[in-house]
């Protein structure tokens, strides 16, 4: 080092930092790859269709995962069908007829507040307001109603984002022909930003569906004997049946839990890629 | 006169949507301020933050907020202390050195750390990363706050090096150059320039990711145990605040009772602690947003 001039000094350490950040920028995949494959590894010969279709038990070779699936897809439907319509109609809200007002600048506050609230909070909300107040239970509607709160901000958000980006010379064309501000963003505006709007709402609901605590909290069991046939039936969902079966001690049971966690996680990737897809399509398509 | 009534409903039932986020608010802080009041009918407030012992569910009970609150800042400060350089360097690696292209693909995949259940964290930490790290410090216990921290600093990369990155590739093309043209080095122009610029959007996202490390809940209610303990020591047993609320949901804990009360009671402290971060890093971005528009 000490016979270098300042500038080899310099180019040394520029070097030296390109590869700590090659390495740092590889250490987060590499760790998830090794979360993957270990549980690829434990899991994958735990899962055939027995695993799929059997209810839970006490022993751990017998259980299957089905009342916990069939509680996932549940929540899922449910909770979309809430969430879209409200989530979307306040990003069409905010971005085309609330701008620019005190009370507008308020609800974007609100909204930047509340996508900042562990989503255990929500848990408690949920519990006294639906579970408690409005008199659900610990039922799946109780849990997707918790859930659809706590993704509005995500919905609101990418839906506002998706709407900015249509040219005002669209709206503008539409509303010179004499279309109603309501036709013009039902018939124009939405449309031009329909993809955008559903990868939010994808995106959104996948994060619902990896939730465990709030719906922990909500009252969701962790034993149900029978997959829900209704919104108004008590349920469990596939993290909180994984997080179950972690909490124990036998190795059998990280065994479910890890096939259950492969199941859990092709549902996340599956929509994540969904979503990203639909995003690109989009864009590709529309030039404006 | 059809379409004015027709428009006139939508907007109302569109701004009846929108508030729904206001009612959500209200919502939260009116549930957890009235089970708090009452929770603090029966336990005194001086307790409650000056006692060293949480132990509402023994027969000897203590309300001593005190050790949760040790525990989540334990394991933030864990979280942080993995994320922030490795999120922070992973930024100005994007930003700075790698090749066109590689930021667009990087970026992207990064965000799948972030987008894996915490569940998922919860079993790798205790099923991996704990036992991997009694292979180097065999005294380590099987539920520690060092790997539940580790993991959950690794799930908020993202959060820091997605933001910055943002941050860092808002500040104008011209001050890199000027900095290049002086013949600074990338090493010297993103620590000497470039950081600087952009560091209130840095300071934004290392703050947004704190905030998401104290609310985190699945991994450290799989991998910490579940001894309230008032310590600094990360190879032993503790709980956090979250850990603890999901502690009491999975028994049968009467609605009502003060055991049910004490969930609300941690709630809060835990909402207090989010809401003055969400509320500082706001004030940071209305701030400083415009200085380079």
């Amino acid at each position: 080092m000490k016979n270098m001039t300042n500038a080899q000094k310099n180019k040394l350490i520029d070097n030296a930092f390109k590869v700590f950040g090659i390495a740092c920028t590889f250490f987060g995949l590499i760790i998830l790859a090794i979360l993957i494959f270990n549980i690829v590894e434990v899991g994958l010969s735990r899962i055939d269709w027995d695993f799929i279709k059997d209810l839970p038990s006490r022993r751990a070779q017998k259980a299957g995962i089905y009342t916990a699936l069939m509680g996932t897809v549940w929540i899922l439907f449910l909770t979309a069908i809430i969430a879209f319509p409200i989530g979307v109609g306040a990003g069409i809200y905010l971005e085309e007829y609330g701008k620019k007002t005190k009370w507008a600048s308020l609800l974007e506050i609100n909204i930047a507040n509340l996508a900042g609230v562990p989503s255990i909070i929500y848990g408690l909300l949920g519990l006294e307001i639906f579970v408690r107040i409005f008199g659900l239970g610990g039922s799946l509607l109780a849990g997707s109603l918790t859930l659809s709160l706590l993704i509005l901000p995500i919905i609101i958000v990418s839906t506002r984002e998706a709407l900015k980006a249509v040219p005002s010379s669209i709206k503008d064309a539409s509303v010179a022909l004499g279309a109603s501000k309501w036709q013009t963003i039902w018939n124009q505006t939405l449309p031009a930003s329909i993809g955008g709007v559903l990868t939010g709402v994808i995106l959104a609901i996948s994060r619902a569906i990896g939730e465990t605590a709030p719906l922990i909290v909500v009252g969701a069991l962790a034993y149900v004997p029978f997959a829900p046939s209704s919104p108004m039936d008590e349920f469990t969902v596939m993290p909180i049946q994984i997080f179950n079966w972690v909490s124990r001690p036998q190795h059998e049971f990280a065994v479910n839990a890890a096939a259950a966690i492969i199941i859990l996680l092709l549902f996340t990737f599956m929509m994540n890629g969904v979503a990203v897809y639909y995003r690109n399509k989009w864009q590709k398509k529309i030039k404006w | 006169m059809r379409t004015r009534t027709q428009e006139n409903i939508i907007e109302t039932l569109l701004k009846f949507a929108t508030s729904i986020t206001i009612l959500t608010t209200i919502g939260i802080i009116g549930v957890l301020l009235y089970e708090t009041i009452s929770f603090f009918k029966e336990v005194s407030i001086i307790d409650f933050i000056t006692d060293k012992e949480w132990t509402p569910l023994f027969a000897q009970k203590h309300f001593g907020i005190l050790p949760l609150v040790s525990g989540t800042i334990l394991t933030t400060l864990i979280a942080i202390a993995v994320a922030l350089p490795i999120g922070l360097t992973i930024a100005i690696y994007l930003n700075m050195y790698a090749p066109k292209g590689f930021r667009k693909s990087f970026k992207p995949m990064l965000e799948v750390l972030a987008a894996v259940p915490t569940v998922v964290y919860g079993f790798f930490a205790l099923t991996v990363v704990t036992p991997f790290l009694q292979t180097i410090y065999p005294e380590l216990s099987g539920f520690n706050s060092l790997s539940a921290g580790i993991v959950m600093g690794i799930m908020i990369i993202p959060f820091v090096s997605s933001l910055s990155e943002d941050a860092l590739y808002a500040v104008p093309k011209t001050l890199k150059e000027a900095s290049f043209g002086m013949g600074a080095t990338r090493f010297q122009t993103s620590f000497k320039v470039m950081v600087p610029a952009a560091s209130s959007g840095i300071i934004v996202s290392i703050i947004l990711a704190i905030s998401r490390a104290i609310g985190e809940t699945m991994i450290v209610a799989i991998a910490v145990g579940q001894q309230p303990r008032l310590t600094f020591d990360p190879t032993v047993p503790i709980e956090t605040i979250t850990a603890y609320i999901v502690q009491v949901s999975m028994g049968d804990v009467p609605h009502g009772s003060l055991e049910y009360r004490t969930i609300f009671a941690a709630g809060i402290t835990l909402f207090i602690f989010t809401f003055l971060l969400n509320t500082v890093s706001f004030w940071i971005k209305k701030k400083f947003h415009e200085k380079y528009d």
